[in-house]
């Protein structure tokens, strides 16, 4: 019985710190969002901008490096953008803890299908489809 | 247009998707392509870009609000995310090699199959009857709390829940979309899954199935920054807004006004997809 009580209580933390994950995942995405838009409209306000045609040659900000070499310089589309690789990241994230939740229940074979999950993402990394 | 206008519209826009999606359960993706698509003229491509953001920030959002509750099977999540991440990715990488007008007619025809799903009556098939030999083996039956104690349920059809995903994937990485009405099917008519186990693990795989297609059309330069901003800010506050007045309200009239609102979307999405994108 007392053994029961501990598992439920596993369970239970278990969920308040995905909860806490997943929100705090959202929050500070959307934060650093907000901020790089800010930056970005106070210097191009009245910029006019155009999507009629798909231009990928003119892409900025569209790979992990080009994101990080932006934030060093501070500029605002590449903070949105690091923005929502953070949003990006946060069901990723999801899924590694699920993977070490697993590992302390000690079922392999989930532990296994969470790998093969998380190498299907990391492939997503990697994957230079072209244009 | 100015950067300053587009951004409020999109911002407006993208809250009305977010509200009324979390509101209808109908997901954000199917409002926001269709807003810049037919309303402000933007290309396809960084339309599905921009709405692959926001069926992640809706996923995140309200799983946070729902993960409380404790029902999601994360085993059977993880399971049926073999299959969706793998054909999400064949999705991105399809869509590829079609001509965008095709995409565009067929996420019309799935806008049509979304609204009639979302207004058809929901049966709830679960139950506790000999299951497969799969679902045994991978572990997927499970229990989750009531009233009375915890009530089990058995897993049916894994092979053909499992192809479903397939289908539900390929969709989901072809149109930036959650595949949400794909998904009910494979888990609700098809595994008999309980609802209130497969309404939360349909939006964990949405969310971790979004993700894997997201990273790949970041890499094909289809996530504009200067749209995803207001998209992601919109989406958010919109669903966050919605998951509260939904508490405490009926939708059922909301449902239909909305269904017929995604058909007209919908016809229009096609016929600009037969008509050369005019």
């Amino acid at each position: 019985m007392s053994r029961q009580i501990k598992h439920y209580l596993g369970d239970k933390d278990v969920q308040v710190i995905l909860g806490t994950l997943l929100r705090v995942g959202v929050i500070v995405s959307t934060s650093v969002v907000l901020i790089g838009g800010i930056i970005f409209l106070l210097s191009h306000t009245h910029q006019a901008i155009s999507y009629t045609d798909f231009k990928p040659e003119e892409a900025k900000f569209s790979s992990v490096a080009e994101i990080f070499k932006g934030l060093k310089a501070l500029d605002g589309l590449a903070i949105i953008q690091f923005g929502v690789l953070l949003l990006i990241f946060t069901p990723i994230a999801r899924v590694v803890f699920s993977i070490f939740s697993f590992l302390m229940e000690k079922d392999y074979m989930y532990v296994l299908i969470g790998i093969i999950v998380l190498c299907v993402i990391i492939t997503s990394l990697y994957l230079d489809v072209a244009h | 247009m100015s950067v300053l206008l587009f951004t409020i519209i999109v911002l407006i826009g993208a809250f009305l998707a977010g509200l009324l999606g979390s509101l209808t359960g109908l997901g954000g993706g199917v409002i926001i392509i269709p807003l810049l698509t037919l309303g402000l003229g933007v290309d396809i491509h960084y339309a599905i870009g921009a709405s692959i953001i926001s069926v992640i920030a809706t996923s995140s959002g309200s799983a946070a609000a729902y993960v409380k509750e404790g029902i999601t099977n994360v085993r059977i999540g993880m399971f049926l995310e073999i299959a969706t991440t793998a054909s999400a990715i064949a999705g991105v990488i399809i869509a590829t090699y079609i001509k965008a007008d095709y995409i565009i007619v067929i996420f019309g025809f799935i806008l049509l199959f979304s609204a009639f799903m979302m207004l058809r009556k929901k049966v709830d098939h679960s139950n506790n009857e000999k299951t497969s030999i799969l679902a045994n083996y991978f572990k997927l039956n499970g229990s989750y709390p009531t009233e009375n104690g915890p009530k089990q349920y058995a897993v049916h059809h894994v092979v053909g829940g499992f192809a479903m995903m397939f289908i539900a994937g390929t969709l989901s990485g072809l149109l930036g979309i959650g595949s949400g009405a794909l998904k009910v099917i494979g888990m609700d008519n098809i595994m008999k899954i309980p609802f209130k186990v497969s309404t939360t693990t349909s939006n964990f795989m949405i969310g971790v199935t979004a993700s894997a297609s997201a990273l790949v059309y970041l890499h094909k330069g289809q996530i504009d920054p200067a749209i995803a901003m207001p998209v992601t800010i919109g989406v958010i506050t919109g669903a966050t807004i919605g998951a509260k007045i939904l508490i405490r309200t009926k939708t059922d009239k909301l449902k239909v006004i909305f269904a017929i609102v995604v058909t007209f979307l919908a016809l229009q999405m096609i016929y600009k997809g037969l008509t050369g994108g005019a």
